[in-house]
């Protein structure tokens, strides 16, 4: 069995939540690996996530380099083709870093590339077999990836719970050297933090979510008044966003913002992944969808089946009768 | 500016219950309604919009059979100059480094500055992209959401990174950029636009015309293969309220009071 390495996402000097998840997807292909972490940075926010790491894994790899100090998937890129072992199986989590680095650098590993995995189901010969989603979550589908000649596999985050295992005392292995001058014809500026927002629906209890159910932008306004009546705030999904009929900060998910709301009212959301990522604190969430099959209703603690044109106007009568 | 534009025709996800054939293979795919993946569309009005500033021309091409066509022509209704579609036996099958692979032959023939692609298809994978970037030694970004042009073959662009941040870079051309939705709002198509364009001629590659090896795409040499599809049991699931639409309000004002939604 290749070897197992996990890259390790870090910001601030903390390692991401799915450092850990990445061990427990390890032990999934192979349960006697113990993976090696992977991570690539610069001073003193390096040394403390490489500290922080070997509570968890037994050999951490580290690469040291100023032009690293910003992960620009392409210079990453560049580094990790320098160190990894042929044929090496590299776990990678499948954020917005995840998609920029693991498809280019499986090329130039010539290993296979698998995305966005949420389960694994184990060998079978030279195929390692996973689980992954299409169509929006609405169907899954068993994948069998030739992994003999090594494989980069973008890991889904919070797919994969953490193993409750002994606390390792790892040893940092400084990989710097193996790694020549870094440039890029991609270089990185600046981050531009999110724009301010009018309303924090991170902070709100009682949140009316609108989804693509929603078809056209006249439309916002039968959520307004229900959340109006309900005393609630209106946030959203991302083809709302898209279409511009809402703000940005009203959107929750990966990309948007992250929720903690007692009560989740998803009004014509599909529920992908990136949406539900959105979505903390166990709420109470009620689904209200027209298409039977929508992923939502797999995470939802109600669910209608209607179309929420109709159905929500009523509701918000019924609410203000009361 | 040349600038080229991958796309492909999927069931629209917003339009179909997708659901499992009887035999569990694949999904059902009769009735299903068909459309362009939708961030690629932004990416053809992204296209449009930076030669509307910068001058050039966009090329639409997909990887497909004859009905995938009807992509090309709707984009080239949009102001696509160009339309190419590959399409060969040998071609199915092919994982996501086999469409690269083909795509990186097709881009080999002409002469473009700047490539798209949309940022994921039906299979969420988000992987043509940076695989064909990686293959032609064209710099990539991924999940790009806003495209300056900048004097000296530069480009200024905008990355969609966790909580609404957004990731500044510059980026020499040629290069590969995968195109979030909400780029921009693309413009409307009617029918009256795809007739004027109906008898515009699509040329049709094969891997010979394309010198494509047959080797090395298809079946044959996808590593990563999809052995069926299925629904998962997942959890319990939803508590379905049914009912008339009146019985179900009042379920449901029953829970959200209890749940602390209503006063």
């Amino acid at each position: 069995m290749a070897r197992i390495f996990s890259y390790i996402v870090h910001k601030a000097g903390v390692a991401d939540d799915s450092a850990a998840e990445l061990v427990a997807a390890a032990k999934k292909i192979d349960p006697g690996a113990s993976p090696t972490a992977i991570l690539t940075g610069w001073g003193a926010e390096l040394d403390a996530v490489s500290s922080e790491l070997r509570a968890s894994y037994a050999e951490v790899w580290k690469i040291a380099n100023e032009a690293l100090a910003y992960p620009n998937a392409e210079l990453v890129r560049k580094a990790l083709v320098s160190i990894l072992p042929h044929d090496s199986i590299l776990l990678v989590p499948h954020a917005h870093f995840g998609v920029d680095l693991s498809p280019g650098l499986s090329i130039k590993l010539n290993a296979a590339f698998v995305s966005d995995v949420l389960s694994i189901e184990g060998m079978e010969g030279r195929y390692l077999k996973v689980v992954r989603q299409e169509f929006g979550g609405q169907v899954s589908a068993h994948v069998r990836c030739d992994i003999s000649s090594g494989a980069v596999i973008n890991i889904r985050p919070g797919a994969f719970k953490p193993l409750a295992s002994a606390p390792a005392s790892g040893a940092v292995v400084d990989k710097s050297s193996g790694v020549g001058s870094l440039s890029s014809r991609r270089r990185y500026l600046e981050t531009v933090a999110a724009e301010p927002v009018d309303v924090d629906i991170s902070e709100q209890p009682v949140l009316v979510s609108l989804g693509r159910g929603i078809q056209e932008q006249v439309n916002v306004s039968i959520a307004h008044e229900l959340a109006d009546a309900m005393g609630a705030a209106v946030s959203c999904s991302r083809p709302v966003v898209d279409a511009k009929w809402m703000e940005k900060s009203r959107q929750v998910g990966s990309s948007g913002q992250t929720v903690k709301p007692k009560v989740y009212l998803a009004c014509g959301i599909s529920g992908s992944f990136q949406h539900l990522a959105g979505i903390k604190g166990n709420p109470f969430i009620v689904a209200i969808n027209k298409n039977p099959k929508a992923p939502i209703f797999q995470v939802a603690d109600v669910g209608i089946v209607d179309d929420m044109l109709e159905f929500l106007p009523e509701l918000t009568s019924k609410i203000r009768e009361q | 500016m040349e600038i080229l534009v991958c796309a492909k025709r999927v069931p629209d996800t917003s339009e179909n219950e997708i659901q499992l054939n009887s035999a569990g293979n694949d999904i059902e795919r009769e009735d299903l309604l068909y459309s362009i993946n939708e961030p690629d569309n932004y990416a053809v009005e992204e296209a449009l919009q930076i030669v509307d500033r910068a001058g050039g021309n966009v090329t639409v091409v997909t990887v497909g059979g004859e009905d995938d066509e009807e992509i090309l022509r709707r984009e080239m209704a949009m102001g696509a100059k160009h339309g190419a579609l590959i399409s060969d036996e040998a071609f199915s099958g092919s994982d996501g480094k086999g469409i690269a692979t083909i795509l990186k032959a097709f881009v080999k023939k002409g002469h473009y500055d700047l490539i798209l692609t949309g940022v994921q298809a039906e299979d969420g994978a988000s992987q043509v992209g940076g695989m064909l970037a990686a293959m032609l030694d064209y710099p990539f970004a991924s999940l790009v959401n806003a495209i300056e042009v900048l004097e000296g073959g530069k480009l200024k662009i905008s990355r969609e990174i966790e909580g609404g941040d957004k990731e500044m870079n510059e980026i020499d051309l040629p290069c590969v950029l995968s195109i979030q939705t909400g780029i921009n709002e693309p413009r409307y198509v009617g029918m009256r636009g795809i007739r004027q364009v109906a008898s515009v001629p699509i040329p049709t590659l094969d891997a010979a015309e394309l010198g494509l090896e047959v080797a090395a795409v298809g079946e044959a040499a996808a590593k990563v293969k999809r052995a069926d599809y299925f629904v998962p049991a997942l959890g319990k699931g939803a508590e379905m309220l049914g009912g008339s639409r009146e019985e179900v309000i009042d379920k449901l004002i029953g829970l959200m009071k209890a749940k602390g939604g209503l006063k």
